[in-house]
């Protein structure tokens, strides 16, 4: 049983817990992610951790209520406790000495952007953030990017703060105008396609990391394959990141489509 | 030392006199008894368990037949050694609870072994009556889950007896088979175990992956309890590799690590269309089921219901699913193996029962190719016929496509069963063990030491995919030398 420490509302739908969490505090890394249950009758899945606290034994999550146990884990006020969480799973991000990064972030995938922009900038990179969102309350995080990177530019769809357009846009705006040594993207599936096949063109290495459908998050069960460079990977141990042009964007959309109807 | 223990028990007063009580030649003319089970038509509407054990009378007749032989070799095939004659003629003379206390002496698990274990592949094959008189065995698994059962329901489950807490600390990784039988032997030893699980659950196959209709949870909950009873400690949660280090047990200061990590990794076969929606791993479709009850209204975790369901594999995890998925709702579920059902590792049980339920058998056929609809789901596959060519260098007669025999099936679902490979996280995160090709750890196949002096290893993560019985004797041998080791060393 991991207690709720504390809780803040990001936007309606997004919540941010600090949760207790000591051992799992003490190991993880940037990149890593958990696998929680929130109760009983409960299901496992993926969080990725957004920060973490050694000394007071805390991890924080940043999750969108979208589904049943999202909605749930929602829900749940400090004082509260998660049934499980168990972790830190999967492989930490490579974190090195690049040049210039551009981390290209989305909906809750700006949480667990932040501490890979805090490594980046901590190696000594030039850090450019690009936060995208629907709208303006659905931005994030913002003041910590901004404490962070060197740059950060927002991208709103309707235009309501920050430029209007896509974070492809933003991105493309970056690539024009100075040389960009490696690209990392979190968020929606779709969001981090399209940004693959822009820095593809540009020809810049990029890194995703996925967020797939999973069951125990320990490699035994398969549910969270998915396909880089023709052979088939499990997000769970093998990632969550990789070389993002190596990625079938396609079928992987097409596998989080498994239970739709379902939820 | 264990020829002696025999000899001894054998040679108590009740034994002898229960001897003379029948003559053999009426004890051999006793026919072996049948275990009821649930009708198959009443069964795949539900999760029960299929076989409902025996009777008092049953258990107690089915004992008699034992001759209780001077050299018992059923015992040889019985990989925790447990006294079965003795066992037995408790059972016959109607002390159920001592025979419950005499299988505990050896072993962790004896309503989950006397439901699981192909015993006729063990301790039953060298049955005096199969090996001599070429009649069925005494039904010695049928006993031990009678035993089991009837200590469990008279609510005067014992303890094994306990030597003093020595005060040393010693880790287990993993709470499956071979985990559970080594905490337990190492417990009445009197060490201070703390067994470190992944899931959230403990049990490790014996919850995720043998269905309720064979082994049902609650009866692992009980056995499970019992070691609680003893002092083992669970922490489940805990991934040893990731949560904490080989080395984070060393500062805890555990002076001896057992790793029962399994092998939980599921293999594919690498063909077109197998990552299409509905194809999955046994281990991803027992795991929602068993784990999760996915097939339960009030559970949150989905399962895929599929109404053509192909089950690629042959042996027990194929099986599993195939009877899973017709309880789920399959209007077909249908075996899908290469060789032929001579071959099948199967235990021949279960290969009866699954067919009582109307799963369908292909065998001699072999997927090459899963078909999609236009949103990715599978709709059907592309099966070779086989054949069964020249016996190859371990005798077993290996299939080969016969060219040309390709047929397509429609199927809206796919479970691969086709095998598991060892779990990699403590291989790749222990420096200095030594590893197969295979990604098995290398152990000392009596003493089950690794080449690291504190690390002892067993089940699965040494085998390969094994069975339960098999887990929990390497588990019982390994306790014994570490033991030893740590008696003498320290």
């Amino acid at each position: 049983m991991n207690k709720i420490l504390e809780k803040e509302h990001f936007s309606e739908n997004v919540v941010k817990l600090v949760v207790e969490a000591p051992l799992i505090a003490k190991a993880r890394r940037a990149g890593h992610f958990v696998i929680v249950r929130s109760c009983d009758k409960g299901e496992r899945i993926p969080l990725t951790i957004a920060q973490a606290d050694p000394v007071k034994g805390t991890i924080t999550l940043v999750i969108q209520a979208v589904g049943k146990s999202t909605k749930k884990i929602c829900a749940l006020e400090p004082g509260d406790y998660l049934c499980d969480v168990v972790g830190p799973l999967g492989q930490a991000t490579h974190i090195e000495k690049v040049g210039t990064v551009l981390c290209c972030g989305g909906g809750v995938g700006v949480a667990p952007l932040l501490p890979i922009v805090e490594a980046f900038k901590a190696a000594g990179n030039r850090v450019v953030v690009v936060l995208a969102a629907r709208t303006k309350e659905l931005i994030i995080l913002e003041e910590q990017m901004r404490a962070s990177a060197d740059e950060v530019i927002i991208m709103t769809d309707d235009g309501s703060y920050g430029n209007k357009g896509l974070v492809t846009e933003g991105a493309e705006m970056v690539i024009n105008r100075e040389k960009v040594d490696l690209c990392v993207t979190i968020g929606p599936a779709i969001m981090m396609k399209f940004v693959s096949l822009l820095t593809k063109k540009y020809s810049i290495p990029t890194v995703a990391s996925l967020n797939t459908i999973m069951v125990d998050g320990t490699g035994m069960c398969g549910a969270c394959r998915i396909t880089v460079g023709g052979k088939t990977k499990f997000v769970c141990v093998d990632g969550p990141e990789f070389d993002a042009h190596q990625v079938d964007f396609d079928e992987m959309l097409m596998r989080l489509s498994s239970y739709k109807g379902m939820e | 030392m264990s020829k002696e223990i025999i000899s001894a028990q054998r040679a108590e007063a009740w034994r002898e006199e229960l001897r003379k009580e029948i003559k053999n030649k009426d004890r051999v003319n006793i026919e072996r008894v049948r275990m009821t089970e649930l009708d198959p038509a009443y069964r795949i509407t539900n999760n029960e368990e299929v076989n409902c054990g025996l009777t008092l009378e049953q258990a107690r007749r089915e004992a008699s037949r034992c001759l209780d032989c001077p050299d018992p070799q059923c015992i040889e095939g019985c990989p925790v050694g447990i006294y079965i004659p003795t066992f037995i003629k408790n059972i016959e003379r109607g002390e159920i609870l001592e025979a419950a206390k005499t299988l505990k002496l050896t072993s962790a698990l004896p309503a989950v072994c006397g439901r699981v274990c192909p015993q006729e592949k063990q301790c039953e094959s060298k049955c005096f009556y199969k090996q001599k008189l070429k009649k069925e065995p005494v039904a010695i698994g049928y006993l031990e889950r009678f035993a089991a059962d009837y200590e469990r329901e008279s609510g005067n489950i014992s303890v094994p007896e306990i030597k003093d807490k020595n005060g040393i600390k010693i880790a287990v990784v993993g709470s499956g088979p071979a985990g559970l039988s080594f905490a337990g032997e190492m417990a009445k030893y009197g060490y201070s175990v703390t067994v470190f699980e992944a899931l959230h659950e403990i049990g490790g196959v014996l919850k995720y992956g043998i269905p309720e209709f064979r082994l049902p949870n609650s009866i692992v909950d009980v056995e499970i309890d019992g070691l609680r009873k003893m002092g083992v400690e669970f922490l489940t949660d805990c991934i040893v590799g990731k949560t904490i280090t080989y080395d984070d047990l060393h500062e805890m200061g555990f002076k001896g690590v057992f790793v029962a990590s399994g092998a939980g990794l599921p293999r594919f076969m690498n063909i077109p269309g197998e990552n299409l929606i509905g194809v999955m791993s046994s281990n991803e479709y027992l795991t929602r089921v068993n784990l999760m009850g996915a097939a339960s209204a009030d559970s949150d975790t989905p399962v895929l219901k599929g109404k053509r369901v192909a089950v690629i594999g042959g042996g027990n995890t194929a099986m599993d699913s195939v009877r899973t998925a017709k309880r789920v709702g399959a209007e077909r579920a249908i075996i899908v193996y290469r060789r032929s059902e001579e071959e099948m590792p199967a235990r021949v049980e279960e290969v009866h029962h699954a067919k009582q339920e109307g799963v369908e058998f292909m065998t001699l056929h072999n997927p090459i190719e899963y078909i999609g609809d236009e949103k990715g789901r599978v709709k059907a596959m592309k099966l070779q016929k086989m054949r069964l060519g020249e016996p190859d260098a371990s005798g077993r007669r290996s299939p080969e496509p016969i060219e040309g025999a390709v047929e397509t099936l429609e199927i809206d679902e796919v479970i691969v069963s086709v095998g598991v490979s060892p779990n990699p996280l403590i291989p790749n995160t222990v420096k200095g063990l030594e590893i197969s090709r295979k990604g098995t750890i290398v152990v000392d196949e009596n003493t089950m030491k690794s080449a690291l002096p504190d690390l002892y290893a067993g089940g699965d993560i040494v085998r390969g995919g094994a069975t339960v019985i098999l887990a929990m004797g390497d588990g019982r041998r390994a306790a014994m030398f570490m033991n030893e080791s740590l008696k003498n060393n320290g």
